[in-house]
């Protein structure tokens, strides 16, 4: 199975991520390359197994329902490069 | 143009979503109380989607979702497990939404509803557990737009309960949404008020001829935050598609958001990538296998329902309008229900009597204090109980036990107290004299009603009948007193 460029453009376009021409023919090499190492696992026969939706043997890890104590404002805004008012400044999403 | 109308079938299918009332969020320990706090205050490494945090289930939040299915005849999956819902947005601190794709934890329900035409039962497709986003407030100042991220809301337990396209109007619509919120508060799993946002709805819309099975193209509507948006919004979309249908045109599967000044939905411009969420098992967090104890001890705890409260309600002898009125609210039933218990063996017509009261003074009461609930009503159930025993033995007339139900509230007295302190006792047979003398003098004092009796206007006896009353300060036996009025008018005539 290969990776179509368009493919590649889309998955960027997705993850809001520039890519030049080149970088998107390497990387649809790549990215075929890899699902082609995965395709060793279609000769597995599956047919009786359910599929995992966790690799780990756990179930039902919740917890009470407390608060506890959140980060103070100041370290949360100092993590945004722009903020205003105590709130976190970002490019328009509405115009 | 609502002829347009009869050539068409309203499909409606609704997609509500909930905040639930829980002390933390869905996956921290951050206070999930968002309103009214101070802006990106309850927010720590987990809610913030910082590299390498571990999230962790709100058992609560579980038994509430829980709640919610059985309460929506839902089958509560037996393995269910979270997905992210990936896509950028300000609002999403993590580029993905932890949400449930295939394997929610309630799936294949339904709720019955009463709307005019009688009842009808619409299906409940899957109820799943999600997270809310961050807040977003827009701004605008000379340089342009831009916009502001709270993320005290990010994390926040949000169900989502997708009904199928079961409803035919806008008006079923509304009757769904009614009795879905009246269902999240009977069961305490949310505060489900739409203009404060933690309860709200999408809902998709199409059309198509009367006996066609296939489903219309539908259209996806936003942006309402009543209960009456809705209802407009609906309204106006249905209107929408059927002109477009007659005049040929094609529906365009497309999100409308609806512009509550303008009165009409106008098509959003929808991202091509929108829909593309790539949804995949959340690794951070394990799967769910509720028991089978774990349910049944949440439904054991589910109290009573609104519809199953009613239907208790008319056994006891109420009419539809009573049962309804009296079950619709929690303290309101409750109340009810004390009330009748405290007249349990004192009368055989305790419902009746209890529902009379409930919807005659106390509900006046209600209504004159608004925001205030049953249950911070002055006077409790059996002192209630206390006043109608006295009624209802003819110890006071009913025009007195309501001077002594004033006082009850204003002065915080019983009502025997209230009773013997003012001498209110009724004026009955054993008080005859007293009032022959009454109705004599009232006959002495009132001319022309006399004449007007003698006349044969029988309003005049009625007349004379209010004034006895009156001077008695009510507690006269009207029936008493009528009987001795027309043997003192029969003896002049």
């Amino acid at each position: 199975m290969t990776i179509s460029k368009e493919q590649v453009q889309h998955l960027a376009k997705l993850a809001r991520i520039e890519i030049t021409d080149s970088e998107v023919r390497i990387l649809a090499s790549q990215l075929s390359d890899i699902l082609e190492h995965f395709e060793a696992l279609e000769d597995v026969d599956t047919k009786d197994i359910a599929p995992t939706a966790h690799p780990a043997p756990l179930r039902n890890i919740m917890r009470t329902d407390e608060v506890e104590d959140s980060l103070s404002k100041e370290d949360v805004l100092q993590l945004a490069p722009e903020t205003e008012d105590g709130l976190i400044r970002v490019r328009a999403v509405l115009e | 143009m609502v002829t347009t109308l009869d050539q068409f079938e309203t499909v409606i299918g609704l997609e509500v979503h909930v905040q639930l009332i829980t002390n933390s969020k869905m996956f921290c320990s951050c206070s999930a109380d968002y309103s009214g706090a101070e802006p990106n205050t309850h927010v720590c490494p987990v809610c913030l989607g910082l590299p390498g945090v571990l999230p962790v289930i709100n058992e609560e939040a579980i038994r509430l979702i829980v709640a919610i299915g059985l309460s929506l005849n839902c089958k509560v999956s037996d393995f269910s497990k979270f997905d992210r819902k990936n896509y950028l947005y300000p609002d999403l601190m993590k580029g993905y939404q932890v949400s449930q794709f295939d394997l929610p934890i309630c799936e294949n329900g339904w709720q019955d509803l009463e709307i005019d035409e009688g009842l009808f039962r619409c299906g409940i497709t899957r109820v799943h557990m999600e997270e809310d986003t961050a807040r977003l407030l827009h701004r605008k100042n000379a340089g342009g737009s831009y916009s502001l991220v709270d993320i005290n809301r990010s994390g926040v337990p949000l169900v989502e309960i997708v009904s199928e396209p079961d409803m035919r109007s806008p008006e079923q619509a509304r009757a769904y949404l009614i009795s879905l919120r009246q269902l999240l508060r009977m069961i305490g799993a949310s505060n489900a008020n739409m203009e404060e946002g933690n309860f709200r709805c999408d809902a998709n819309i199409s059309l198509r001829p009367f006996g066609e099975t296939e489903l219309g193209t539908k259209v996806e509507i936003k942006n309402m935050n009543s209960f009456r948006s809705v209802y407009d919004a609906l309204c106006f979309e249905q209107v929408r598609q059927a002109k477009a249908l007659i005049e040929g045109e094609n529906i365009v599967q497309e999100t409308r958001g609806w512009n509550q000044e303008k009165g009409i939905t106008i098509s959003q411009r929808v991202k091509e990538e929108a829909n593309d969420y790539r949804y995949f098992p959340e690794p951070d967090l394990p799967p769910l296998t509720l028991s089978n104890d774990f349910v049944e001890n949440i439904r054991s705890e589910i109290p009573e329902l609104p519809s199953a409260k009613k239907q208790r309600f008319v056994s006891l002898g109420l009419n539809e309008f009573e049962a309804g009125t009296l079950s619709e609210d929690r303290s309101r039933a409750n109340y009810f229900d004390n009330l009748v218990e405290s007249l349990e063996g004192k009368s055989e017509r305790a419902p009746k009597l209890a529902a009379n009261w409930m919807l005659g003074e106390v509900a006046r009461w209600d209504n004159e204090h608004v925001g205030k609930e049953l249950s911070e009503f002055p006077i409790k159930a059996d002192s209630l109980a206390e006043l109608i025993v006295l009624t209802e033995e003819g110890v006071i007339t009913n025009a007195v036990a309501k001077q002594v139900f004033e006082k009850m509230l204003s002065d915080g007295l019983g009502a025997k107290q209230i009773v013997e302190k003012d001498g209110l006792a009724q004026l009955g047979e054993e008080a005859g004299d007293e009032l022959v003398a009454i109705v004599r003098s009232v006959i002495n004092d009132n001319d022309k009603a006399l004449a007007d009796y003698l006349a044969g206007k029988s309003s005049a006896l009625k007349f004379l009948l209010g004034q006895v009353m009156r001077q008695t300060k009510g507690r006269a036996d009207h029936a008493l007193v009528q009987s001795l009025l027309e043997a003192e008018l029969e003896a002049l005539e």
